[in-house]
């Protein structure tokens, strides 16, 4: 009755919070799962890449984006389109190596870990990891081999959230002899 | 803000990651979708309480109901319950005829078989939501055909 005036509800925020919560469960139910931190950093970073191969199609077909140049190209793709697409941040990309394939993003806030706090016995335990994961599935898909791993984390005690990402070669089209 | 894909194919890797972990015995079916179930009773009981703080006080359990099927439903689901129906002895039947979770998979009776397994996760959030409004419930699932799905919440008395 008047209770109707007072239930906005922001759903895309709920939508998120749906998210870090149910990243939540299972992050918890691979700390029981496994005796160590290793093990649930390789398993997060498992099911990314899973996430990763799949997310790549639905990126592609809702961004109309192309084939990218270079790595730096590749670079600005993931911070400031497929990052506010599916997570609403934009990182900002930094340290780049004089080669050019090598960079940094800088995660200021990171919605996997709104509700986090980590205990002291998992000091080793990478929360975000799956996102290395997606990068490095998704990047696989076009035929980009790419290391990615979390250099400073807030959840650690760090000041930011560094993602470092190293182009390490293309991934050759395996057509079969004499078709084009 | 993260995009409901991401939560789709996140929900999915979770269910394939509690089904290989075990070995595919009979009998552990019933455990996996249990374990599925308690991980979205944790996230409903997390959810529900961001998603009422600013409420008014539910007037009773049929309001609570209401509460779900339309505020919480759209939160999560993007849309409504399409219809509810109850005994008004503890019984509700929420019926929702194209359940987000079920609609990429398919559109008859192919892979009925494995509707459980999707389903499982959300009859926990539904539960846990439940039970941070202080009504203790069984929530169970039935599909008969993709994508309309039915969920039955039988209120256990204190």
């Amino acid at each position: 009755m008047s209770r109707q005036s007072n239930r906005t509800t922001d759903s895309k925020k709920m939508n998120s919070e749906l998210f870090t919560l149910t990243y939540g469960a299972l992050v918890t139910q691979l700390c029981k799962d496994y005796e160590n931190d290793e093990e649930v950093n390789k398993q997060l970073d498992k099911m990314g890449y899973n996430i990763g191969v799949r997310l790549i199609e639905d990126f592609l077909a809702r961004s109309s984006i192309g084939r990218c140049q270079d790595f730096r190209e590749t670079a600005d793709v993931i911070a400031k389109v497929a990052f506010k697409m599916y997570l609403g941040i934009t990182p900002s990309v930094t340290n780049w190596s004089p080669a050019g394939d090598e960079f940094s993003l800088i995660l200021e806030s990171n919605p996997l870990v709104d509700f986090v706090e980590l205990p002291d016995n998992h000091s080793t335990l990478i929360y975000s990891n799956l996102l290395c994961g997606i990068l490095r599935g998704a990047l696989e898909m076009v035929q980009m081999a790419v290391d990615v791993r979390f250099v400073q984390d807030t959840l650690r005690g760090d000041n930011v959230t560094e993602i470092r990402m190293k182009f390490i070669k293309r991934i050759e089209e395996n057509l079969p002899a004499g078709d084009e | 803000m993260a995009d409901e894909a991401l939560f789709q194919f996140l929900h999915y890797e979770l269910m394939q990651y509690i089904y290989k972990s075990a070995d595919s015995k009979e009998t552990e079916n019933g455990r996996n979708i249990t374990k599925l179930e308690n991980m979205g009773f944790r996230v409903g009981q997390g959810l529900i309480e961001r998603l009422t703080k600013d409420t008014a006080r539910f007037k009773d359990e049929l309001d609570t109901m209401k509460f779900i099927c339309k505020d919480f439903w759209t939160c999560v689901f993007k849309k409504q319950i399409d219809n509810l129906r109850t005994n008004h002895q503890g019984i509700y039947v929420l019926q929702d005829n194209k359940f987000r979770l079920l609609s990429q998979l398919s559109a008859g009776k192919q892979y009925l078989e494995h509707a459980p397994k999707y389903l499982a996760f959300s009859c926990g959030l539904v539960r846990g939501a439940l039970s941070n409004l202080g009504v203790k419930s069984i929530v169970t699932a039935e599909v008969s055909v993709m994508p309309a799905c039915k969920f039955q919440v039988m209120i256990q008395k204190m």
